[in-house]
């Protein structure tokens, strides 16, 4: 058998591979982060709990309303947005003239909820969520064993994340975006309704953290403490690559996920820590995140 | 901080109070029973609800058969399998509560924690979930009594079945706590004892949702055998992600610990042929089935050994209770320990002086789909392992109980 | 501020008769927690600082001593002041780190970094890692007081909280104090008179993190236990919301805020089981939109205005 620093080949390959996956939802949740925080000057606490509470829908829509996972991709997004929406509205709106850590603190006390519904509703043992079929199995790649679903979670979560990037940096709607964070009142000015675009990007971050809640469904187990757990990593990702490029959101939500596979590998006491570690390096470094701008 | 006289005085009488506040023990005519289990968590589908529902009918049943002069009471908490939370409560419900036995206790952690807070306050603890055999080992004291099974008699059980069946080389899955690692220790030392080899293990935190890295671990191990050393939702989630990259079926998987619930949720097609160690199976004898089907009607679902075995330790403390007439806690363990337990869930069953309930134990078979004939047909029950070499001997006890001697 | 002196006093001759009435576990755990909720407030309510990691400290000093009396077998007080030197020398890691950031960059890299300490506690050999340190021992006040007695410990616990209010009061009122409170209003105007902020800022991190730390050894010598619910993030959050729900930036409102929390924790567990998260999500949501100066700070705006 092949091996690379006395590690077997599909050993390391399938580590990486994990790490990939791993890393796809770091992208994802970095992302959505990112896109709110540029808009609202606000950090989403609850993103963590919504991404869980995507999870949980599709797991509801299979088990009581017979919606199958390619309809949940669509669905769970759409409604959680629009929950999102929603919050949007009724709270956090009143709070972007104070100070940014109120928006912090809200949010926090949003994910205390949303979680505590869950757990109470459905205990903190994890719901299975059967692979769709079309995605059930593996390949033998010889060289390493693929399973076809986290393989697809991989794609999917890139589409994803290029098309966002893609429609932020390169559309017009993009445009107007970038020209409303830069500058609000100017925005305002030239006829923009900034108020409603704040309103839809929150929605559409949330939207994002749904839909990775989704695609994670089948790959892990559906419980009500998966987002929580999730999201003090993602926010290491955010201060490591800090917040102001999309595209340096998701690069460094995919590295972090490559790296922690490979602490996995060479060194699995650290794995749990390793993002944790990484950050601590970079602010000794370079405090503004790698592709954070200095102030 | 002006008055220093007055604070000396003040400490003077609350110490002095302190001092001279011994009680004498008063029965209040009332038997408090705390059951306290993971209401919701990854062992409440083998333990929780069903081992309340379980001490309900005990109750009842008690009352209905003996007519004891004195009430009887349950409380019941969720320790969400965490020790600090159980531990909180029991000293909570004996200081302030007045309860006299606290029970259940799945998780090896929270029983640990709990059974050295009874043993403070001179009360006692009814172990059934809880596994480790440092229960009755290191941790052992003479206040707990260790009822249902554990770590010991389950790897003696299914470990050695599995390497005569010609699994020979292993490697461990291991839930990274108290229970775990008894469960590793205890499998590792029947597999080499019977002539097997153990190749490493990696142990993966309590509880899990994603077992793949630690799986893809176990794999690169080439192991025959990969032991899965954890309980509950860890196990029924691993076994399912065994399959998703391919561990299974070229490398067999042991479930060390594994319930009848368990079974119910993976189904047939997936556990067949598996070897488990239980210590009851509802559908043994007569006696069993007409206990467990009244339990079915309250529960939904057939008891495991845990809720069988929770029944049986209430019933026997409340037996013992009635039968030296009082709570105090010396009196009714020396009834206990003295007195054999003849129930549908143990015949001639000894507690021994380490707190070990000993009593038969059964090593099953998982059936072939077509071999089910009716719901919760699961087992068939392949070896009966006698009380005397189901659990660890005294010759090999840990506990300073018994090495006193 | 002239009902100050008598409000103390009969605050105080309250705790000391409240053991008698109250079941005493109960009441130190109040006392721990306020003390922790106040060392956090010096740092959110007169620094300006929103750490999200103070369970960190907590927890590491609750594990410290734990190990300290367990293992090497130090009397209590001694094993508990070790906890909060040790707490104090991670709060200096941590708040190193830390203030090379603001605001929110701020509360994520504390929340980060504890959920590094939780993750290390929950691998690391000492700690007893998912199962916890279990059964500590009381032991002694210098071989005279019995602390097993839950009385006794009672007001070793009292004499240390108010020794724990007693140097964040001195704290706040001192130059330094005063120095905090100029970085929370204007940090740009407290360089250019000439401050070294980050300086201060440290400083009043390590103090802070080592009075949580005070409270963590304390709370696990009443319950014998150091565990890792006391350095989950979970634990973060409740400090944050005893702080503003009681009052941030005032004396007593953390004090008000633990009481509260706690209290509601103890009644409503076993009543609502998990959904104790929910009320106390609901009671940040409410703090946050309509209630930002908390109970204290309202009664005192109150007070001004008639």
């Amino acid at each position: 058998m092949v091996e690379i620093f006395g590690v077997p080949l599909p050993a390391l390959m399938g580590q990486l591979m994990l790490g990939l996956v791993n890393g796809s939802f770091y992208a994802m949740l970095s992302l959505g982060l990112a896109v709110i925080f540029g808009m609202l000057n606000i950090i989403n606490f609850a993103h963590g709990a919504l991404y869980m509470a995507g999870a949980f829908l599709a797991w509801f829509g299979l088990q009581y309303w017979n919606i199958g996972y390619w309809q949940s991709l669509l669905l769970v997004p759409l409604v959680v947005g629009a929950f999102g929406i929603v919050i949007e509205r009724t709270m956090l709106q009143w709070l972007y003239k104070l100070d940014h850590l109120y928006g912090l603190l809200l949010t926090f006390g949003l994910a205390l909820i949303i979680e505590g519904l869950f757990r109470d509703q459905f205990g903190v043992s994890g719901q299975p969520y059967a692979i769709p079929d079309e995605l059930s199995g593996a390949l033998n790649l010889g060289f390493m064993f693929l399973p076809k679903y986290r393989a697809w979670v991989i794609v999917a979560s890139l589409t994803v994340c290029a098309a966002t990037w893609f429609a932020i940096e390169k559309t017009r709607l993009g445009s107007y975006l970038r020209a409303a964070t830069e500058n609000p009142k100017l925005t305002q000015a030239f006829g923009i309704n900034v108020p409603v675009m704040v309103m839809l990007t929150y929605g559409f971050g949330v939207a994002l953290a749904a839909l990775a809640g989704v695609l994670a469904a089948p790959a892990l187990q559906v419980n009500p403490l998966m987002g929580s757990n999730l999201i003090i990593s993602v926010f290491a990702v955010v201060v490591i690559g800090g917040m102001g490029s999309i595209l340096g959101s998701i690069l460094t939500g995919l590295g972090l996920g490559v790296i922690e596979g490979l602490t996995k590998v060479f060194y699995p006491e650290a794995s749990a820590t390793v993002v944790f570690i990484v950050m601590a390096l970079v602010l000794m470094v370079r405090p503004a995140g790698l592709f954070g701008k200095e102030k | 901080m002006k008055k220093p006289t007055l604070i000396t005085t003040a400490l003077m009488a609350a110490f002095g109070l302190a001092a001279g506040g011994a009680q004498a023990q008063i029965s209040d005519n009332v038997v408090k029973i705390g059951v306290l289990t993971d209401m919701s968590g990854a062992y409440s589908d083998l333990a929780g609800p069903g081992a309340l529902e379980a001490t309900k009918m005990a109750v009842e049943d008690f009352k209905a058969k003996e007519k004891p002069s004195f009430a009887i009471e349950i409380v019941s908490a969720d320790h969400q399998n965490k020790g600090d939370i159980a531990s909180n409560k029991a000293r909570e419900w004996f200081d302030r509560d007045k309860v006299d036995v606290v029970s259940e206790l799945v998780t090896t952690s929270t029983a640990l924690a709990v059974m050295k807070v009874a043993k403070e306050k001179n009360k006692i603890a009814l172990v059934s979930g809880a596994a480790s055999t440092r229960i009755t080992n290191e941790d052992c004291n003479d206040v707990t009594v260790h009822w249902t099974y554990d770590t010991y008699a389950v790897a003696n059980g299914t470990a050695k079945a599995v390497v005569k069946q010609g699994g020979k080389s292993w490697f461990f899955l291991t839930a990274d706590y108290a229970f775990g690692q008894s469960l590793e220790k205890d499998a590792s030392d029947v597999v080499v004892a019977n002539g097997g080899k153990v190749l490493g293990s990696v142990r993966h935190p309590f509880p899990g949702t994603d077992f793949s890295s630690y799986l893809l671990k176990a794999q690169a191990s080439g192991a025959q055998v990969i032991g899965l050393a954890n309980a509950g939702t860890d196990t029924t989630g691993s076994i399912k992600q065994a399959a998703e990259f391919g561990v299974t079926p070229k490398q067999s998987l042991a479930g060390l610990l594994m319930f009848i619930t368990d079974i119910h949720s993976l189904g047939l097609k997936a556990t067949q042929g598996m070897y488990l160690t239980e210590a009851f199976y509802w559908d043994a004898n007569d006696e069993t089935r007409a206990w467990s089907k009244r339990f079915m009607l309250r529960a939904k679902k057939m008891p495991t050994m845990v809720q069988a075995g929770q029944y049986s330790s209430v019933m026997h403390y409340l037996r013992a209770v009635k039968a030296t007439g009082t709570d105090n806690t010396q009196k009714v363990m020396a009834w206990m320990k003295t007195t054999p337990i003849n129930d549908f869930f143990a015949k001639k069953g000894t507690i021994r002086d380490d707190g070990r309930m000993v009593h038969d134990m059964y090593l099953m078979q998982v059936k072939k789909p077509d071999e089910q004939k009716y719901p919760w047909d699961y087992y068939n029950v392949r070896q009966t392992i006698p009380a005397a070499e189901a659990f660890q001997p005294l010759s090999a006890s840990k506990c300073s109980l018994v090495t006193k001697h | 501020m002239k009902y100050a002196t008598p409000a103390y006093a009969v605050a105080f001759l309250l705790l000391l008769a409240a053991p008698f009435f109250v079941y005493p576990v109960l009441l130190m755990k109040v006392l721990c927690f306020a003390l922790f909720a106040c060392a956090f407030n010096l740092l959110l309510g007169y620094t300006g600082l929103l750490s999200f990691g103070h369970a960190a400290f907590f927890g590491a000093a609750a594990y410290v001593a734990g190990h300290a009396l367990k293992v090497w077998e130090l009397p209590a007080l001694a094993g508990i002041l070790l906890g909060a030197g040790a707490s104090a020398l991670l709060g200096w890691a941590f708040g190193s780190l830390a203030i090379r950031r603001q605001g929110i960059y701020f509360a994520m890299i504390t929340l980060a970094l504890a959920q590094m300490m939780y993750f290390f506690f929950l691998q690391a050999p000492f700690t007893g890692g998912e199962d916890g340190l279990q059964g500590v021992s009381r032991g002694s006040l210098f071989g005279l007081v019995d602390l097993e007695k839950d009385i006794n410990l009672y007001y070793f616990v009292l004499a240390i909280a108010v020794f724990g209010f007693w140097l964040i009061h001195r704290t706040i009122h001192s130059p330094f104090g005063q120095i905090l409170k100029a970085i929370r209003e204007n940090e740009p105007r407290a360089i250019s008179l000439g401050y070294d902020v980050a300086r201060y800022k440290l400083l009043a991190f390590v103090l802070s993190a080592g009075l949580a730390g005070l409270a963590g050894a304390t709370k696990m010598l009443v319950f014998q236990f150091a565990a890792l619910t006391d350095a989950h993030w979970h634990m973060s959050g409740e400090v944050v919301l005893m702080t503003i729900l009681g009052g941030m930036g005032t004396v007593f409102g953390p004090v008000v805020g633990s009481a509260v929390i706690v209290t509601l924790e103890t009644e409503l567990a076993d009543k609502v089981g998990s959904l104790v998260t929910v009320i106390m999500g609901a009671i940040f949501v409410i703090c946050v939109l309509l209630f930002r100066r908390g109970i204290v700070g309202e009664l005192l705006a109150l007070r001004k205005r008639t």
